[in-house]
């Protein structure tokens, strides 16, 4: 199975693969508390990006609503954590589970009913926002005045129960960002993959085939939604704490679909690439701002802007299909 | 100045340049070895940059008046998290990688949790300036200290300095209409508000509660809603551009209650005194305030008025000051910037000569100052007066509020 | 609980409702005719609103007065925006645009802050805190002048395109593209022509909103929501739609408000739009597409 996920693979693209892979493992041995904190969230919106990218790469649904998916894995996990002491191990189950079923009604009534392109964007903020004002008045998961995870320690690492070291969660979500990766290579192989490209080149043709268009989309949309909902059980433990208001908020969509966007979409290392470059930037402008010793409030975002006003104009596909043929990787993904 | 010349060989040093920093401009201590670095963690961008930058407003003018109270330098770091839970989290990392040897922040109670997180793990101390959230200090923490109120103890002075008021002015409204903002303050004050009423003979009854959204653009149907109970006072918890809205719809209603009793921001803040003007006189806020009879809150009010003369002393401010203040008395009586050692002073902190209003600046075992005492202020001629408690007041309180119609 | 709150609530409702439309009829202009995702929408209109405050300063003129230059110069904005940066994306996919728009916004929301800062800022008219009374109700009378605004500037944009040449070309693109090119229609200019009308739509509801209004950095991104809201449950490239849509939802909201709890009020708009995509998505004064 693994000569077959190999097969046709550059051997270029390999190597960069496993040295890139040996550097993230290594990583956290000689980086500070803020670089760990640093690398956690750039492998975090991989990670979601690679999710989301399911989605919108692979069956060409645009949603910007998936902080939605977010929201729900993130309070199932916990409540269940709060009320009944269950473990995020166990309460994934129930993330997953609420979340495919969220996917599952947006894409059936998407699908059934013909919505696309914005006007299933647009549904896509319905939902999320329904969810951020809903669960503001959900009092089972303390509503507005947020959900507090107890806090034990810090010292030991209980991975049972999530609680332990910014370590432990960086190599946590690099398992996932990782297990993505692997997961969206190998289905692009499969005859789903194969599908998905029909279904986005060109719709009728593929009807035409006799490829069930509504069971292919929707499998997209419930694994995008599913794996999303993981992203939101770590989020949960990590920060110890949700409100309504921030966990749905549309500018939380809006932030995890930049990456792979930037990155390329459709790609399969678009998503890695844009969260890289992104919090890089990010972190990389405030420096620069704090070294030229300008203090004031809005200027980083405003910088932040026109950059990725000027990715989005210069490089249309994303950063990553130029950067692969420089890279004389001449695979796309 | 020669009294404090004669303080322990230890703080000469530090004395002499403190009272050289007095007289600059900027406050900061320069020539000085041991200063303690403290990184100040406020949402000066994003949705809460307003109040993130109001409170950063003191962090400048803090230096000079601990520097003449004989209390050594901070070195300030300022970190801005963006009004975001990531930001804030990986600010605080940035800083502590740095050499931040203490935390302030961060006024949100979501942010805040993620950067006591922080500190917890790293073991630095984080003196919370603002957030009511009471589960912040039910957590455990070791290196989580909170010198602000939380929303249950807002709320029971609330209703004890509502009772002086009612037998200040022989004004008793019979009936209440409660208003709240739906977000983490709002809903923490209205849970905890019947059980805490209980606790008090209040001589109203509440007739109607009525929750909004806080990125209401439109606040006519609540008033209405309001307006139709019939209630005498007007009981509410809201934010600054709430209270605005919901004051022009009372005079576009035709609707003057015989108080407006508010528990929260909002109802004294300059923007609104100053774009309601004559309309904005009347509403009692009950919250954390500065007693105006203290020394050093005198002396705090002074430089704010020189420093900002269109600018009230308020809240942010004083609560941003308490927790520097607190942050130098710890490393002065610590004699180190260890931040175990610094905790430990931390949690003995007993500070009587303070700004806000109460005994004085101490720590429980969770890291609460739970002797914090809230004050009522009243809008009048477009400055604000401290009406109770009494010891900590500079002014009567006057109910009934003047009708909208008649100004 | 009494009848008459139900009418004063309905009338204030439908009075916000028409200003939300005229927001809104911006976006539906340039949606239907150059099918740009303008994401950035909400944000125009705190730019509009902040050159009002700066204008009001300046000059005391009244809001309503200052419409007429504020949406010149929206107009301008609206017409550099489409001509110079956003024409090559129109053909690009959505996720571009939104992309190219969202970044535009970012941008203001931010240089916004940086310029005006982050506390609310209001203007205060003669009539600001005004309100007529007949019998039981009670309106408020900024929000009738901001409302009666809205219906004069939507008539004249409804009169253009109705009347004029330059309309009807607008609506020949809007229709059919090759075809506008193969009759000679400079489809660039006009594109930018149609950015323009909109961004001056906006820029007049943002001087009216200011009477009614303050504003923050931050205000955009909600009501970029709420124009698309509107403009998809009224129905794309339908003007009347567009103010059919803002009296919908504004009565919708204060209804809810009133019958439920008011900190739940935009969900029953999330509910009418999510009910209007399902079962009618052109919208309920738009054409089904061909």
């Amino acid at each position: 199975m693994i000569a077959r996920l190999l097969e046709g693979v550059p051997r270029r693209g390999l190597a960069m693969l496993a040295a890139l892979l040996a550097l993230l493992l290594v990583f956290p041995q000689f980086a500070s508390g803020y670089l760990l904190a640093i690398g956690f969230l750039i492998l975090y919106f991989a990670f979601v990006g690679q999710a989301w990218n399911i989605m919108m790469g692979f069956a060409g649904q645009l949603s910007l609503g998936h902080s939605l998916y977010v929201g729900l894995g993130a309070y199932a996990a916990a409540a269940l954590y709060v009320h009944f002491g269950l473990s995020p191990w166990v309460g994934l189950g129930a993330s997953i589970g609420v979340c495919a079923l969220a996917g599952a009604v947006i894409g059936f009534l998407a699908f059934r009913f013909g919505v696309s392109g914005v006007y299933f964007a647009i549904l896509t903020i319905a939902f999320a926002e329904f969810a951020r004002i809903g669960f503001d008045h959900f009092a089972w998961v303390r509503g507005s005045s947020g959900l507090f995870l107890p806090v034990a320690n810090y010292i030991e690492n209980d991975l049972w129960n999530l609680r332990g070291s910014p370590r432990m969660f960086y190599y946590l979500m690099l398992g996932l960002a990782a297990g993505a990766f692997v997961l969206c290579h190998a289905l692009l192989r499969s005859r789903v993959g194969y599908y998905w490209l029909a279904i986005r080149e060109s719709p009728e043709a593929a009807q035409a085939l006799g490829i069930n268009l509504f069971r292919y989309k929707m499998f997209a949309v419930v694994l995008s939604a599913a794996m999303t909902s993981l992203a939101g059980v770590v989020f949960a433990f990590y920060y110890n704490n949700l409100f309504p208001e921030q966990i749905f908020h549309i500018s939380r969509s809006i932030e995890l679909i930049l990456g792979p966007i930037i990155g390329g979409i459709g790609t399969l290392v678009g998503p890695l690439v844009g969260a890289l470059l992104l919090t890089g930037l990010a972190e990389g402008l405030g420096e620069l701002l704090l070294a030229l010793g300008v203090d004031v409030p809005g200027v980083k975002q405003v910088f932040y802007g026109v950059c990725l006003l000027l990715v989005v104009m210069f490089l249309p596909d994303g950063v990553w299909p130029p950067l692969a043929r420089a890279l004389g990787l001449n695979r796309k993904g | 100045m020669t009294q404090r010349i004669n303080r322990r060989q230890f703080n000469k040093a530090l004395a002499a340049a403190g009272a050289v920093s007095a007289f600059h401009p900027l406050g900061i201590v320069r020539a000085q070895s041991a200063r303690l670095k403290v990184g100040v963690l406020l949402p000066r961008s994003g949705v809460q940059a307003g109040i993130g930058q109001d409170c950063h407003r003191v962090v400048q003018i803090t230096g000079g008046i601990l520097g003449d109270l004989g209390l050594p330098g901070l070195e300030i770091m300022n970190g801005d998290t963006e009004s975001n839970v990531d930001v804030a989290r990986s600010r605080a990392e940035r800083l502590i990688s740095e050499g931040a040897q203490l935390l302030v922040g961060a006024f949100d109670s979501g942010q805040t949790t993620a950067i006591a997180q922080v500190a917890e793990q790293r073991g630095i101390p984080l003196v919370i300036n603002i957030a009511a959230a009471p589960p912040i200090t039910e957590q455990g923490y070791k290196f989580v200290f909170r010198n602000f109120a939380t929303a249950p103890m807002i709320l029971g002075d609330a209703f004890a300095n509502q009772l002086e008021v009612f037998a200040a002015t022989g004004v008793a409204p019979k009936t209440a209409v409660f208003m709240h903002v739906n977000d983490t303050f709002g809903v923490a004050m209205q849970k905890g508000f019947t059980g805490v009423m209980s606790k008090f003979t209040m001589p109203y009854k509440v007739v109607d509660t009525i929750a909004y959204d806080p990125a209401a653009r439109d606040l006519s149907v609540e008033v209405a809603k309001a307006k139709a109970t019939g209630a005498e006072a007007l009981v509410l918890v809201s934010r600054l551009n709430d209270a605005m809205l919901l004051t022009r719809e009372l005079v576009k209603q035709r609707w003057s209650p015989k108080a407006i009793l508010s528990m929260g921001p909002g109802w004294y803040e300059d923007q609104y005194l100053k774009t309601l003007g004559k309309l904005g006189d009347g509403p009692i806020s009950f919250v954390p305030w500065y007693d105006p009879n203290k020394k050093l809150a005198k002396r705090l009010e002074a430089a704010h008025a020189k420093a900002y003369p269109d600018i009230n002393l308020n809240t942010n401010h004083i609560y941003t000051f308490e927790a520097l203040l607190v942050a130098a008395d710890a490393f002065k009586r610590a004699g180190s910037a260890d931040p175990k050692a610094l905790a430990d002073a931390i949690r003995a902190t007993d500070i009587k000569d303070n700004v806000s209003t109460g005994p004085g600046i101490q720590f429980n075992a969770k890291g609460q100052n739970d002797k914090l005492k809230n004050s009522a202020i009243q809008n009048r001629d477009g400055k604000l007066v401290v009406v109770a408690p009494k010891s900590a007041s500079n002014a009567r309180p006057e109910l009934p509020m003047k009708p909208y119609d008649k100004r | 609980m009494p009848a008459e709150i139900y009418l004063n609530v309905a009338a204030s409702g439908l009075l916000t409702g028409l200003v939300y439309g005229l927001m809104a009829l911006g976006l539906s202009v340039i949606f239907g005719v150059v099918r740009v995702v303008n994401f950035a929408h909400g944000e125009m209109m705190t730019v509009a609103m902040y050159l009002t405050l700066v204008l009001f300063g300046a000059l005391q003129l009244d809001p309503l007065i200052l419409l007429v230059p504020i949406a010149a110069v929206l107009f301008a904005l609206g017409y550099l925006l489409q001509f110079g940066v956003i024409n090559p994306f129109i053909n690009r996919p959505e996720h571009s645009q939104f992309m190219l728009l969202v970044a535009i916004g970012l941008i203001l929301v931010n240089l916004q802050l940086i310029v005006f800062g982050p506390d609310a800022k209001g203007i205060r008219t003669a009539y600001s805190f005004d309100s007529f009374q007949l019998g039981a109700l009670i309106v408020d009378a900024a929000k009738v002048y901001a409302a009666g605004a809205a219906l004069v500037v939507a008539a004249a944009l409804f009169a253009f395109f109705r009347f004029t040449l330059l309309g009807k070309a607008i609506r020949a693109c809007a229709d059919n593209y090759a075809g506008a090119r193969v009759v000679g229609l400079n489809v660039k200019h006009l594109y930018a022509l149609t950015f323009g009308l909109g961004a001056a739509c906006v820029g007049a509801a943002g001087a009216m909103l200011m009477a009614v209004i303050d504003v923050t950095p931050t205000l955009g991104p909600a009501y970029t929501l709420l124009a698309f809201v509107i403009v998809i449950t009224g129905g794309l490239g339908s003007m009347p739609g567009a103010l059919l849509g803002g009296l919908l939802i504004g009565l919708t909201e204060a209804l809810g408000g009133v019958l439920f709890t008011p900190s739940a009020k935009s969900m029953f708009a999330f509910g009418l739009l999510v009910l209007v995509l399902l079962f009618r998505p052109q919208g309920i004064l738009g054409r089904k597409a061909a």
